[in-house]
């Protein structure tokens, strides 16, 4: 039995429909690519599942049950996180303030700290800067805190929309070493990408999706083999 | 009597429940950028329901002192329910509305509030009961009540407790971070229409306190008086930079301050027998009188206005806000 399992899944702004009836999968455990270029449907996607935009037609099912149409502030508390495009860190609060915020929905407070602290290992620029509004950090640090207040939450499911989109090589292999060691956690991951290379290769299965469909879908070195793959996504 | 100190602690005073109604506009706006032209109303609600229970029980058994902070533990429940109550019914169906439908929504809803005031309370300003002793004390040459004394302390002990709430806890922190991007915050699990509605209840709860001391101050309440309260408070909230928390406390401060100083010294700047060498005519009338004043202490009003004016000229986005924002 699969961890997410979405069906038919349509979503629209307005009249126009930006994913049309995809169905995809993610098992327990699994760290899944979702690649395609700009303007596919990855980001309305991610919004769908995690209860940002209430879809048009179509199922979610997570852990057995069924989540489609709930909204985001209850789904974070089921252990479904997304880490938003363009990171979305509060720029007016400090760096502490916005890992509170990731732990929002819990009130162990010996567990949170404990938490923190475990993010500022994983972080230790975020540690040096905890007191600094997140407007002041650069973009990479940004999302090192996304990630990092993210996983305040304990998520069971991470939805990670484009961690390395702008960000420089250096930093973008530390984004991807930290998704690494939170899939080693255990955490379930559904990772969007625009950097199909990196995805598929940290990934074990992968979709491909174009003007909101889904077309093709299969192991990762399969999808890094394919030539529609190679030509389309990897620039050969 | 020095005039200058007198007006600097009438300003205060004024300046005060200036700052308390202000932060009722700034929050409202920080997190749903609505400015909520009924705010001024729940103020006038506040001090009505305060009046009208001190009232009915005056004269009674119980010490004074027990009686007004009945009028307060009665006014603030009841502003916070209309405050809830008008996020709730008239502002949260128009959240995705053109930012025009809110605004005139809340134009609207501080009529109705008005005239059902008027209705309960009726069309005649009413005495505040006037039930504790009032002291006045002397320092420098000037004069203080023991109410105006009052109405700075509780001033400033509710801006202290708001700011702490909104730093210093968890609510706080969820304030600012849906004030800050609503979409996100929902993201970290938080539920965007509690903080929204928690956000309408304190700063209703502020503007019954606010009511309270205005009414004590001036002995009377009437079904209008929030009208110009309002407009001044949004002046300077405006004035401080709106949405900024910090920018409100000053800002009505210094309005207060600006308005009374205007008001002490306006007749002396604009009495023309200062001049009274430019016409034979004019050094007659002020021989015979001694003043022939242009502007006299009634234009009080105009001073917030023209406050208004001189910041939306010269510095739109406020003494303390970083940027003028826009709904998205
Ligand atoms: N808020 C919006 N309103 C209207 N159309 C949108 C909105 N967001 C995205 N779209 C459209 O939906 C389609 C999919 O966008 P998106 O999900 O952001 O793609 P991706 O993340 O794959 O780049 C695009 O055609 C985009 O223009
Ligand atoms: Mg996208």
């Amino acid at each position: 039995m699969s961890l997410l399992s979405v069906r038919g899944l349509k979503v629209a702004y307005g009249g126009i429909e930006a994913v049309r009836g995809i169905d995809l999968d993610v098992e327990a455990g699994e760290l899944v690519a979702l690649i395609g270029a700009n303007g596919a449907g990855k980001t309305t996607t991610l919004k769908a599942l995690a209860g940002m935009l209430r879809p048009a037609a179509g199922t979610v099912r997570y852990a057995d049950s069924d989540i489609t149409g709930v909204a985001s502030h209850r789904l974070i508390r089921q252990g479904v996180a997304l880490v938003p495009e363009g990171r979305g860190v509060f720029a007016r609060l400090t760096v502490q303030e916005n890992l509170q915020m990731g732990a929002y929905i819990r009130d162990d407070r010996p567990a949170i700290a404990q938490d923190l602290d475990k993010v500022f290992g994983l972080f230790p620029r975020l540690h040096e800067r905890r007191a600094q509004v997140a407007g002041t950090l650069s973009g990479g640090e940004q999302q090192m805190l996304a990630i990092g207040r993210a996983m305040m939450s304990r998520p069971k499911l991470l939805l990670l929309d484009e961690p390395s989109m702008g960000l420089a090589p250096l930093m973008v292999q530390k984004i991807f070493e930290v998704v690494h060691s939170i899939a080693a956690q255990g955490v379930t991951i559904l990772l969007v990408e625009q950097n199909a290379l990196l995805a598929l290769e940290a990934a074990s299965r992968g979709y491909v999706m174009e003007s909101g469909a889904i077309t093709l879908s299969d192991s990762a070195p399969a999808l890094l083999a394919s030539p529609q793959v190679r030509q389309a996504y990897l620039g050969e | 009597m020095d005039i200058f100190l007198q007006q600097i602690i009438n300003g205060l005073t004024l300046g005060s429940v200036y700052a308390i109604v202000a932060l009722g506009y700034t929050m409202v706006y920080g997190i749903v950028q609505l400015i909520n032209f009924a705010h001024g109303e729940v103020v006038m609600i506040g001090a009505m329901v305060a009046l009208w229970v001190i009232s009915s029980l005056a004269g009674g058994a119980m010490p004074p002192v027990v009686i007004v902070l009945a009028g307060i533990l009665c006014a603030i429940p009841v502003c916070m329910a209309v405050g809830y109550t008008m996020e709730r019914v008239a502002y949260r169906p128009l959240r995705s509305a053109p930012r025009l439908a809110p605004l005139i929504t809340a134009i609207g809803i501080s009529i109705i509030l008005q005239h059902v005031a008027m209705l309960v309370w009726s069309r005649n300003p009413l005495p505040f009961p006037q039930i504790l002793a009032n002291p006045i004390f002397e320092i420098a040459g000037a004069t203080i009540s023991a109410v105006q004394i009052a109405i700075i302390v509780l001033s400033l002990l509710m801006m202290g407790g708001l700011t702490l709430l909104v730093y210093r806890t968890k609510l706080g922190v969820a304030m600012r971070a849906t004030s800050e991007n609503p979409q996100v915050a929902g993201l970290m699990g938080i539920d965007i229409n509690r903080v929204i509605s928690m956000t309408f209840i304190i700063g209703a709860g502020l503007g019954a306190m606010a009511g309270v001391m205005v009414g004590t101050y001036y002995g009377q309440a009437h079904y209008t008086m929030g009208a110009l309260l309002g407009l001044k408070a949004f002046c300077a909230a405006v004035l401080g930079g709106i949405g900024n928390l910090a920018g409100a406390m000053l800002g009505g401060m210094l309005l207060g301050v600006v308005e009374a100083l205007g008001t002490g010294y306006i007749g002396e700047i604009t009495d023309l027998c200062h001049v009274s060498g430019i016409s034979t005519a004019l050094a007659e009338r002020c021989a015979e009188d001694g003043h022939m004043v242009v502007f006299g202490s009634n234009y009080q009003d105009v001073f917030a206005f023209i406050v208004l004016i001189l910041v939306l000229v010269f510095r739109p986005s406020g003494l303390l806000g970083e940027r003028v924002s826009d709904r998205a």
